[in-house]
């Protein structure tokens, strides 16, 4: 898909959006982005969806650039730099303008009660993830074990999650899902 | 509450020397190289104990305060380190020495995405990631619910069920679920503490 300036301008307002909502970091805002990216726009089928979360995941870097890679589906180049700034940038600011003013506010009872207020939420967001990723990535038995001895594995052990990654995609490689 | 933590950046030893805006780019760029799978305890490593650019302390002091922001906690880490090192511009540096490479790389594996997407060996393969990336998603989320609900009474498993459920579930727009869920869950975790 080429870039036309109005999916830009849409990419930068919907990711510059999903910024400020991203409570807890990027894995927040992933049903977000499947909701408007495959259900709404039409802009990805599911399995391209599930592709891109998997590959975000295993590529070295933050989790959050899985919106280059969405950027870059949609528009290209540009999409790619405008979905990436838009959803790195707003945030930025704020954390860095906050930085100085944040020593006033620590022991105030209102900032303990938002942030005792915000933490069940984003961990609500991160479970809500989770469901949605295994509905697109999970779609018969083999899959769905393998991404139960994955959980397990990562729940229960030490391992490197680089090591568990590998494994679920050397499962898919020699054809068990 | 104790207020060990509360000591203000003047009471601390000052640091050997204030990295200029380079230093900065070039820090975070190197913590993306090295930082295979994970980059924050590198970043630790080298504001604290290599470069001696922050103490500890502050360096939680930080944390804790990307964690409650927010967005990309990791991005707005570097954002915060470069502002308090040079201000405003330290920040845009510490940030673009961040995000260059991963960028770059992600751009690199897009083209390639759309070139190579549909080979059957890396369908195979991305199948395999996926059902893996799902199900570390599911351990990284079974680690924060566990310990909040053996925490018991209080609201916050009751807040943690209904956002799964409206977003998770019901799949309603993020915005809204917020702005309704937000309020709420800060009321009850005033009305608790009362």
């Amino acid at each position: 898909m080429k870039a036309d300036g109005d999916v830009l301008v849409v990419l930068a307002v919907q990711f510059a959006i999903m910024s400020l909502l991203a409570l807890g970091g990027a894995n927040a805002v992933v049903p977000e982005i499947h909701r408007q990216a495959v259900d709404m726009r039409g802009w990805m089928t599911e399995r391209q969806f599930a592709d891109m979360f998997a590959i975000s995941q295993a590529a070295p870097g933050p989790n959050v650039m899985i919106v280059t890679l969405v950027g870059y589906h949609i528009a290209g180049f540009w999409g790619a730099v405008v979905t990436t700034l838009a959803m790195c940038g707003p945030t930025a600011v704020l954390a860095a303008y906050l930085s100085s003013t944040w020593d006033r506010f620590r022991h105030r009872p209102w900032r303990v009660a938002v942030q005792a207020g915000l933490v069940p939420i984003s961990v609500g967001l991160v479970s809500a993830s989770a469901i949605v990723l295994t509905g697109v990535a999970v779609h018969n038995l083999a899959a769905a074990l393998v991404a139960a001895v994955t959980a397990a594995l990562a729940y229960w052990t030490r391992w490197n999650p680089l090591w568990l990654i590998g494994l679920a995609a050397l499962a898919g490689f020699i054809g068990i899902i | 509450m104790s207020d060990l933590t509360g000591a203000t950046p003047t009471d601390l030893p000052p640091a050997p020397q204030a990295p200029s805006h380079a230093e900065l780019f070039l820090a975070f760029l190197k913590i993306t190289v090295m930082g295979f799978g994970g980059t924050l305890p590198w970043t630790r490593r080298m504001f604290v104990e290599e470069k001696r650019w922050m103490t500890a302390e502050e360096f939680n002091d930080v944390y804790a305060l990307c964690q409650f922001l927010p967005g990309p906690n990791i991005v707005n880490l570097t954002s915060v380190f470069g502002s308090r090192m040079r201000g405003p511009t330290g920040a845009l540096a510490a940030w673009a020495g961040f995000l260059i490479l991963p960028f770059t790389l992600m751009l690199t594996v897009g083209v390639l995405y759309a070139q190579y997407g549909d080979v059957d060996a890396l369908r195979r393969i991305l199948k395999g990631l996926a059902a893996g990336a799902a199900g570390l998603l599911i351990a990284t989320a079974a680690k924060m619910v566990v310990p909040l609900f053996k925490d018991g009474i209080g609201p916050a498993p009751f807040v943690v069920l209904g956002t799964a459920a409206a977003i998770g579930i019901m799949r309603w727009p993020l915005l809204g679920v917020l702005a309704i869920l937000v309020p709420i869950s800060i009321g009850l975790a005033w009305w608790v503490r009362r």
